[in-house]
């Protein structure tokens, strides 16, 4: 009996010791930022990077504003200046900002910063510019786990520009809580004669959306929504629209080009699949909160992450914040794939299949990238891997301002979720399934245009969608106002131009590459 | 002193003069007829192509600049119809004058963004306050969301934000005015109204072009408040010259076509306001 007393009081004392500071090592004592998982061993992992001695060295930085992505640069910063002794300078500029601040310096031949952050998307006018990643990183274990559709979106035919830190889509979220409510499925039915469940289409989330809109549903006595949407112009808002498109538009039988014919590089953006996307978004003003056609991606992720609204669609951010800890609705919301359509366009025949379709978007997101010119491009791309380690990425995941989402295969298992950040099983589950889906398993996928003068496709659509969205123009107006622009881009960057670009995109979709 | 001598005291004037303003001038012009985008990172000459462009296939600038010339002179009437008031008003010998003047003073002292963020706020259709009150009323204006209420409300807050600057000249000019023209009216028995149409509004009519003439220079090249509120929206309702421009050059980094826009702008606007300010001139100072 006391032999078993003095086991069972040995074996308690161990875990107290020890299962508190489970993963406590030497290194989450010094940085806090890691002590769920303390330093995780690896290529560029905080053990790794003591070894290195950058004293004297400079290291400049760009990125964005606090605290997306600005706020881990920095934390990641002093994390990486005190283990290497490297002097790191980080600018913090305004999204909008960051494309011109790397590229006027670019083009005048200077390197003002030896990193840059910015869109993936801007990886055609910035390429030339940036160093490729060296095969030493790019044959990394941790390179290894990044997942097929991010090293594609951080690549251009073949070759690594920007050093993969984040991984962005565009995906469903929705209040679990009220979708699986057994009374409001009830009552749903009795009132529409349908069934209450994951819009399958953007019709039904749409009547969904519509039947939940400007009541109390949730019972905190202020109404609540339908969906949360990025509508403000030249906010992003482009992205959005493209999110509602790919089901009408991107059909598996029409390999070659979702935004233009890529025999011809004639603008698809005013077929009848965009133009029943952006009639269906038009629609939409009127379940979305007042005011939600001026909501930016900032308004869309505090009204859905706030609990104001049933539907919310666009990167994880929304997600991230409403299973904060400090969220109303933790443990409330669940994902799922972005809703597909009961017909899609087939662009070859002009006319629509009627048939299921959905297709996921692959949408922009933070890239980052080593100027050609640095003088300290080992430090820089040290820097980077040591920013996206795995210790640190845990641990930024968890964490809804900073703006860091999932791309590594490993990011895909449910128990990161459940375990750290005390999330819901059934809801980590849905999370990484919808991810996993998308970024593995789809081949349906859409990658955001990667083109010569993207910004000048990118905002025609932002200006023809809003006047649409404002009332200004109907759907088919504003496309086609759309289409004649992009015609005149097309001219004045030159169609082979726009062509050969498109052609790597296109690849992608196509699942050539 | 011979000649050479006095020119050198120009120099370091002139320097300042060519660095800071000639310079710039002719490197836009210079720049508006090159192609300098994203994808042709050079200064190479394309000739007029890019006014060609301007004046023959872009309607958007044109519709950008009316809309910013009704936004500018709407504000500037209001902010001189009520920075003429206030003025008039502690003017007087009035209670608490002092505290007043500074008080009307504060819009202009606080920095613009941050303040049209906190406006924003405000006029947040579902979580601002203005709303969540005017919801006690069962009204709920779509402040921002709403083509035409929209423009209201840019100018409500470019008013509230400039209105002090207005305020702040015409009581210098109030204060700076002679007394014997009062006295003469008084003696005559002339009424508030016929002092204020007969004597003050003529005798201020000078700094009151002036202050009208700056605000409407500072009222043409509104952005921030654009910028923050609505983003040139909803489509393109409050999309002003100065934000148009914005996005061609630092959005869509065409930085030629830009320049472009840029020196068209300033071309017209020398003009209108040069005309503004004859008409002006002859409409409120009588010989």
């Amino acid at each position: 009996m006391k032999t078993i007393k003095t086991c069972v009081t040995a074996l308690i004392s161990a875990l107290l010791v020890f299962s508190p500071v489970a993963y406590a090592d030497k290194w989450s004592d010094q940085f806090p930022h890691i002590k769920a998982t303390g330093d995780i061993p690896g290529e560029c992992s905080y053990e790794s990077m003591s070894k290195k001695d950058y004293s004297g060295k400079t290291l400049k930085i760009n990125t964005h504003a606090v605290p997306v992505m600005g706020e881990p640069t920095a934390l990641h910063a002093e994390q990486f200046a005190k283990l290497t002794g490297a002097k790191v300078d980080v600018t913090h500029t305004p999204a909008g900002d960051l494309y011109a601040k790397a590229m006027v310096p670019f083009q005048a031949g200077q390197a003002p910063y030896d990193i840059v952050f910015g869109f993936s998307n801007f990886i055609n006018d910035w390429k030339r510019y940036l160093e490729p990643v060296p095969k030493k990183y790019t044959e990394m274990r941790q390179m290894k786990d990044v997942t097929k559709s991010h090293i594609g979106v951080a690549s251009w035919d073949g070759v690594m520009y920007q050093f993969p830190v984040d991984g962005d889509r565009h995906y469903l979220k929705y209040r679990k809580d009220v979708i699986d409510n057994p009374e409001y499925q009830k009552k749903y039915k009795a009132d529409t004669g349908k069934e209450l469940r994951v819009p399958r289409t953007w019709k039904e989330y749409g009547e969904i959306a519509s039947y939940f809109n400007g009541w109390d549903w949730d019972g905190d006595g202020e109404p609540e929504y339908g969906s949360a949407e990025v509508m403000k112009k030249d906010d992003l808002m482009y992205a959005a629209f493209f999110s509602r498109s790919v089901a009408y538009s991107k059909n598996p039988r029409t390999p070659g080009g979702f935004f233009f014919d890529l025999n011809t590089m004639k603008p698809l953006i005013n077929n009848p699949g965009f133009v029943e996307a952006l009639t269906d978004w038009v629609e939409a003003t009127k379940y979305v909160p007042p005011g939600g056609i001026n909501f930016g991606l900032g308004d869309e992720i505090g009204s859905f992450g706030g609990g104001q609204t049933l539907f919310s669609f666009s990167w994880d951010d929304a997600l991230i914040a409403a299973m904060q800890d400090d969220s109303p609705i933790k443990n409330k919301v669940a994902a799922a794939p972005l809703p597909g359509a009961d017909r899609v366009w087939n662009r070859m025949t002009n006319r629509w299949e009627n048939q299921y379709n959905q297709a996921p978007y692959i949408v922009w997101g933070w890239a980052v990238g080593v100027a050609k010119k640095s003088k300290v491009k080992e430090m820089a791309f040290d820097y980077l891997c040591f920013f996206a380690n795995d210790a640190n990425h845990q641990a930024d995941l968890a964490i809804g301002r900073f703006g860091v989402n999932p791309f590594k295969k490993s990011d895909f298992d449910p128990n990161i979720y459940i375990d750290t950040m005390g999330w819901d099983p059934e809801i980590a589950k849905s999370y990484t399934d919808t991810l996993l889906e998308m970024e593995e398993k789809s081949k349906n996928r859409v990658f955001p245009l990667r083109v010569p003068g993207v910004f000048e496709f990118t905002s025609a659509v932002a200006t023809g969608t809003s006047k649409a969205l404002a009332g200004q123009l109907s759907p088919q107006e504003a496309l086609d106002e759309v289409a004649k622009e992009w015609e005149a881009i097309l001219n004045r960057v030159g169609k082979d131009n726009v062509k050969a670009a498109y052609a790597v995109g296109v690849a992608m979709e196509d699942n050539k590459l | 002193m011979n000649f050479k001598h006095k020119f050198v005291f120009l120099f370091p004037g002139l320097f300042v003069l060519i660095g800071i303003l000639i310079f710039p001038i002719i490197f836009t012009i210079r720049l508006s007829f090159s192609g300098w985008n994203s994808y042709t990172p050079e200064m190479n000459f394309i000739g007029i192509t890019n006014y060609i462009r301007l004046f023959t296939d872009d309607p958007r600038f044109w519709e950008s600049f009316f809309r910013l010339s009704f936004l500018s002179v709407t504000t500037v009437v209001l902010q001189y119809i009520i920075g003429f008031s206030l003025a008039l008003m502690v003017w007087r010998d009035i209670k608490f004058k002092r505290f007043f003047r500074v008080m009307f003073l504060i819009p202009m002292m606080t920095t613009p963004v941050i303040m049209t963020v906190i406006w924003r706020t405000f006029f947040h259709e579902s979580l601002g306050p203005v709303n969540d009150l005017l919801g006690t009323f069962g009204i709920g204006p779509k402040w921002l969301s709403d083509p035409a209420t929209a423009k209201i409300t840019v100018i409500i807050v470019e008013v509230w934000q400039w209105t002090p600057f207005m305020f702040l000249l015409l009581l210098a000019g109030l204060l700076s005015l002679p007394k014997e023209p009062f006295l003469a009216a008084a003696i005559d028995g002339a009424s508030a109204f016929r002092k204020f149409v007969f004597v003050t509004f003529p005798l201020m009519a000078p700094i009151s072009i002036g202050a009208i003439i700056i605000r409407l220079i500072e009222a043409s090249k509104i952005m921030d408040t654009v910028f923050v509120l609505t983003s040139g929206g909803p489509g393109t309702a409050t999309e002003t010259s100065s934000f148009y421009i914005y996005i061609k050059g630092l959005r869509e980094f065409q930085m030629g076509y830009a320049a472009t826009l840029s020196f068209t702008y300033l071309v017209i606007m020398i003009i209108s306001l040069t005309i503004i300010a004859k008409v002006l001139t002859k409409l409120m100072i009588k010989e």
